[in-house]
């Protein structure tokens, strides 16, 4: 590949990284279900982009899902919830807006200072390898720094996008694209079971710490 | 005629609509039977025919004992499930089209762990336990209690995060391997990866491992990612229990021992052996101390297996012939005993209509045959002789022992310790002061008590075709 092919990568995926970040500190679901569809259009035209110099079509159909899947009906589907329970109010932080943009630009840090010293792979793929473990790396603060289950889902969706982002770097990484169609099934199953165990119903909130009440082990009642 | 290999695939996976579409709960339970039974019959069938290399599948000494295992428990567990749920269904706990679902995904798990299990790719495997997590999650949730709600979730973002590491770890292999595989489908493919391993670049790779370990660490249940097993057996029907013990944790293990086979293969990687000798410590020992506070019974056994998994991470991470020998006889004890244990567990819940350690006790009154079952799976679980568990406990305490005595100390500690408080649930459980319901079982024993006697028959006298295989498999582990 040429080092413009390379550069077009690394912008596509430096912009999710951004996004990555925006999307802690939003403090209003609505927000970050936003910048959550922004950033899956953001790997879909970079997923696009691996197709077009490696050659390989068939990562056009990776793109499409994530572009269809994840930028839109997702998000859809995800403000509906909200709408329906009524909880586009804050969000819960564990951790308020400024340390988790710190510890955010630390893994940053880590993730570039674990790929790089590595041997023998091309930079220019380590790089994008470094991209792609700074957003896995961001998507998992995000779910542990917000109570909320959208959010939680929101996080492990960001978590997948840096895999696919990953895995399509790879150059020529066979079952890529079934591999991506497994994982918009698990995401399918996330949405799907965040609206059918209507938590609100169950538990008159989505606020996941309501959910410790019902710790598992069960109290001897005297 | 179709192969075998694609026999053990094939059929979990039409018997998966057929059920959804069987209305009448007792047709689909015998139909579930019926499709493991073939299955069985199937993986039994691969010991006496060839298989041809190919990328997507491989067949070794090493999967096809943990194929037959696997597709062994998921019949027996088919069993006792028929005589569970109807029970279930008669109390009103389940309705006939859960039902419809419940069958339908305990063949999808079936055809996922085969698929982990055969897989010559490490993507191919990576779907197969994501898929096997889905179902597994779908059942646990199937009560729809808050508590069932809870576990669910638990279990699937835990999970997820869980797998979706484990793709990283994939991919960085993948990566690592093309430079010298070459692009394409032979770079994910276990026989090339493990004969190229000299060449791999060791600094990536042994990134790689850490997420691999993570992710599919979690999947086996090693302290300290196991915050999502306890809820996960506790709150999900039990067959779904012995399945989630007696396999889905062996196919974890079985996902990382591969990786560790790679590994093992490179001078300059890390030390894949001291990492799970310490995890496998540290989870035998949190769990060991974990098991005196469980109030409830499918909890205790919970903590128990990850005790057990975190023998067999030991185990194998101490390698060599001798520790690898006890691990995997260690993995196929607790497969059939927990299992075991886990059918008479839910009898015993059924029939006192709780699962508070506290409301149950003094069952060797009211139900005598379900008390001695439990009572000689508690007996085995805690590593006693004359079962089989105590065969592996024992080499493997006595071949660290010879190699590292500091390590052995702590071992034999936390053996201790889970024995201690085994034992001490199985007295009030057992022998307490008869309380609540005392009318009689409707309980299908033959499962357990099948398991129970192999477990017997491995204690006292391993055949010698048997320890052959182990030894080659021990011997392919490094």
């Amino acid at each position: 590949m040429s080092r413009l092919q390379f550069d077009v990568a690394h912008l596509l995926a430096g912009g999710m990284l951004v996004l990555s970040f925006a999307l802690l500190y939003q403090d209003r679901i609505i927000a970050v279900i936003n910048v959550f569809a922004l950033q899956a259009i953001a790997l879909s035209l970079s997923v696009a982009w691996q197709a077009l110099v490696q050659n390989a079509p068939h990562l056009l159909v990776t793109a499409a899902i994530a572009l269809v899947v994840k930028g839109f009906v997702v998000p859809f589907f995800l403000q509906r919830i909200v709408r329906a329970l009524q909880i586009h109010r804050g969000i819960e932080q564990v951790i308020g807006a400024g340390p988790t943009m710190l510890t955010g630009l630390g893994l940053v840090a880590l993730s570039i200072l674990l790929v790089q010293p590595v041997g023998e792979v091309s930079i220019y793929v380590r790089e994008d390898l470094a991209f792609a473990l700074a957003v896995i790396l961001l998507g998992l603060l995000l779910m542990i720094t917000r109570r909320n289950a959208v959010t939680q889902v929101i996080g492990f969706m960001s978590l997948e996008n840096g895999l696919v982002l990953a895995a399509t770097g790879a150059k020529g990484m066979p079952l890529v694209v079934e591999i991506s169609v497994a994982f918009s099934i698990l995401i399918a199953f996330i949405v799907f079971g965040v609206f059918v165990f209507r938590m609100r119903e169950r538990f008159d909130t989505v606020d996941v710490s309501a959910l410790d009440r019902f710790r598992g082990e069960r109290r001897d009642v005297a | 005629m179709i192969a075998p290999v694609e026999a053990i695939l094939i059929l979990p996976a039409t018997a998966i609509p057929v059920l959804a579409l069987i209305s009448s709960y007792r047709l689909g339970a015998m139909v579930n039977i019926f499709a493991c039974a073939l299955t069985l019959t199937a993986a039994t069938a691969l010991l006496f025919t060839e298989h041809p290399r190919s990328d997507l599948i491989i067949i070794d000494d090493f999967n096809i004992f943990l194929i037959i295992l696997t597709t062994f428990v998921g019949f027996t567990t088919s069993i006792f499930s028929a005589t569970y749920l109807a029970h279930e269904i008669e109390i009103g706990r389940l309705t006939p089209v859960l039902l419809r679902f419940y069958h339908a995904m305990y063949q999808a798990l079936m055809f996922a762990m085969n698929v982990a299990l055969i897989a010559n790719n490490i993507g191919l495997m990576w779907v197969g336990v994501e898929v096997a997590t889905l179902s597994t999650v779908m059942m646990v949730g199937i009560y729809r209690t808050p508590e069932a709600i809870e576990a669910a979730w638990k279990y699937f973002i835990l999970g997820s995060v869980g797998i979706g590491l484990a793709f990283f770890g994939t991919i960085l292999v993948y990566l690592v391997a093309q430079e010298v595989v070459g692009e394409g489908l032979p770079a994910m493919s276990w026989d090339l990866l493990v004969r190229s391993a000299p060449m791999l670049d060791p600094k990536l790779l042994s990134l790689a491992f850490v997420f691999l370990l993570v992710g599919y660490g979690t999947k086996v249940g090693l302290a300290p990612f196991h915050a999502w097993l306890p809820d996960a057996h506790a709150e999900g029907p039990t067959p779904i229990s012995a399945v989630l013990s007696g396999l889905l944790l062996n196919v974890a293990l079985y996902a990382l021992l591969r990786f560790k086979m790679v590994l093992a293969g490179n001078a300059s990687a890390i030390d894949v052996g001291a990492i799970m000798v310490g995890l496998g410590l540290i989870s035998l020992v949190f769990a060991a101390f974990m098991l005196y506070r469980r109030r409830d019974i499918k909890r205790l056994f919970a903590y128990s297996s990850i005790e057990h998994m975190g023998i067999a991470a030991f185990a194998f991470g101490m390698g060599g012939p001798l520790a690898n020998f006890a691990g995997l006889l260690h993995m196929t004890m607790h497969s059939l005993i927990k299992s075991g244990i886990f059918f008479a567990v839910g009898h015993i819940a059924q029939v006192k209509g709780t699962q508070r350690i506290a409301a149950i006790s003094g069952i060797s009154v009211t139900h005598p045959v379900l008390a001695l079952l439990f009572s000689l799976g508690v007996i085995a679980i805690a590593g006693l002789p004359p079962f089989g568990m105590f065969t592996s406990e024992f080499m493997l305490v006595s071949s660290t022992f010879a190699r590292q005595p500091a390590l052995s100390i702590v071992l034999v500690a936390g053996l201790l310790i889970a024995f201690g408080a085994l034992i001490l649930r199985l007295q009030d459980i057992v022998f307490g002061e008869p309380t609540g319901e005392t009318h009689p079982a409707q309980a299908s024993y033959i499962p357990a008590y099948v398991h129970l006697t192999v477990v017997l028959i491995a204690g006292l006298w391993l055949p010698g075709p048997v320890v052959q295989w182990f030894r080659g498999v021990a011997a392919l582990l490094g």
